[in-house]
């Protein structure tokens, strides 16, 4: 790509060519894209983005990958909606939810899948391949399908039934028998000895990057401002880092006046390495072993986690540490306030907004965006004790009796 | 000669201790930090190993017996 100089060490700053590699040989920090926006500046404006497609491929020039090439199911430019309702409810006048369960398979998963299967193939790999307990897993099949790609999907097979049915559909599913730990440590083998496109190993630096259209969107969708806030849920933290990074480079090229943005990390008492970390002060999160009901949320080695935590200090933001009991009322009250069925993780971050507002880390007229990642579908399981139901004969009499609560005589 | 990336993560108590001296010296696995940062709560290394894959796994299984957390370098890889 023109746009793309080369891959850079976020530590050392090394550069290295545009290969599948993620990791600087010197000091083993991570690579990451290294555009030329002097080049980007002379190409791009709010009317050239304006004019292309719907989907996350509208900001090629800050991509690593042309759209004309694209392996494009249609992810990105998903609603971002105005919450009054929540926002009466959390004492917030100026809330908005950026809803990327809207994505092709329900999570933004896709963004980062469709960069990074689009580098596959120009990379030339016939397989793409990931780990997952969810949204990536689906996301990954249904990209590799498009691609005409040979995909290894890796699952635990203890998983539920419909998480593996619904990434299975699209083609290759494979189920380990083992535990977290299990499969994280075979796919690091598999990922070091075949030459297969692991999308969060070897892809990473690309992956990564189509996270960063959540951030061109937030800006564009607000009528090209920054927020003044905004609550991601924080898994390994690279969704954190690139959603900043968008609004930055947004700012650095002139779209956008300015990016002040204060970024707040949501995470589940069960897994909250990155919170921990920011709320002691501490800049690397220490790891630890998930035990949390947000299957999303649930790395306990976030390989972006320092990152994250030196965002939230530098832009004012703030780290949560949601308590699981909260993680399926924040997911209900989405529901009922603004017909959003969010995932967990979703959950998560409607219960850190709600913190905010309460301890008024956001004021009441600042502009907030919430970021819904994932639809609720996926993860029933986690509303069935804070839902009900009635059921009734089918006769007016027991309708009234049992639904509206009137006495019949 | 196999080589592996790996982060080690000291608690505050096994700072002090050359865990890495250690682990170079009870076990037949060639030691190469890259990257570290040492502070007061919590420390992180950055480091190359190279021997057997066994002696590799038994290394780091003694490692982790001690105490210090072991994880690859590209962090958790099975996500959401």
């Amino acid at each position: 790509m023109p746009n793309v100089q080369s891959l850079r060490c976020k530590e050392c700053g090394r550069d290295y060519p545009q290969e599948p590699i993620y990791v600087c040989d010197f000091c083993f920090g991570p690579l990451e894209v290294n555009y030329d926006y002097d080049a980007i500046a002379k190409n791009i404006s709010r009317e050239s983005i304006q004019d292309g497609p719907l989907t996350i491929w509208r900001y090629d020039e800050l991509l690593p990958a042309s759209r004309d090439n694209a392996v494009n199911i249609g992810a990105g430019m998903t609603p971002l909606l105005k919450a009054d309702n929540l926002g009466k409810e959390l004492g917030l006048n100026n809330l908005w939810i950026k809803n990327d369960a809207a994505n092709p398979t329900h999570s933004f998963k896709d963004r980062v899948v469709s960069v990074a299967s689009t580098k596959a193939v120009e990379f030339d790999f016939d397989t793409i391949a990931c780990a997952s307990t969810g949204n990536l897993a689906g996301a990954t099949a249904a990209h590799g399908a498009k691609a005409g790609m040979n995909t290894m999907v890796f699952i635990p097979s203890d998983l539920e039934r419909g998480k593996i049915l619904g990434a299975a559909v699209f083609g290759s599913v494979v189920l380990v028998n083992g535990n977290y730990d299990d499969v994280n440590r075979l796919c690091s083998e598999l990922g070091d000895d075949r030459r297969w496109a692991f999308v969060n190993i070897n892809m990473r630096p690309y992956y990564s990057e189509g996270s960063k259209s959540i951030g061109y969107e937030l800006a564009e969708q607000l009528g090209w401002r920054a927020p003044q806030h905004v609550v991601v849920p924080v898994a390994s933290g690279s969704l954190f880092t690139k959603v900043y990074k968008g609004l930055q480079e947004f700012a650095q090229l002139g779209i956008i006046d300015s990016a002040d943005t204060k970024m707040h990390i949501a995470q589940p008492f069960g897994c909250s390495p990155v919170a921990k970390a920011f709320v002691e002060g501490v800049a690397h999160p220490k790891p630890v072993v998930p035990d949390t009901i947000a299957k999303s949320l649930a790395i306990g080695s976030p390989a972006d986690g320092m990152y994250s935590v030196g965002i939230a200090n530098k832009t004012g933001g703030s780290g949560t540490i949601v308590p699981e009991s909260e993680i399926s009322e924040g997911m209900k009250l989405l529901a009922e306030t603004e017909g959003i069925f969010t995932e967990t993780a979703g959950g998560v971050v409607i219960s850190t907004l709600r913190r905010l507002a309460r301890e008024g880390v956001i004021g009441p007229d600042e502009e907030t965006v919430a970021l819904i990642t994932g639809t609720g579908l996926k993860t029933l399981e986690a509303i069935e004790d804070v839902v009900s139901t009635k059921t009734i004969d089918p006769t007016v009499r027991s309708f009234d009796e049992i639904v509206m609560g009137t006495a019949v005589n | 000669m196999p080589l592996r990336r790996v982060r080690f993560t000291f608690r505050t108590d096994l700072i002090q201790r050359p865990v890495i001296y250690e682990l170079g010296k009870e076990f037949e696995i060639v030691t190469n930090i890259r990257r570290a940062d040492v502070g007061q709560d919590t420390s992180w290394v950055v480091l190359e190993l190279e021997g057997s894959v066994e002696e590799i796994d038994r290394g780091l299984a003694w490692v982790t017996e001690q105490g210090v957390e072991v994880s690859a370098l590209e962090g958790d890889i099975l996500a959401g």
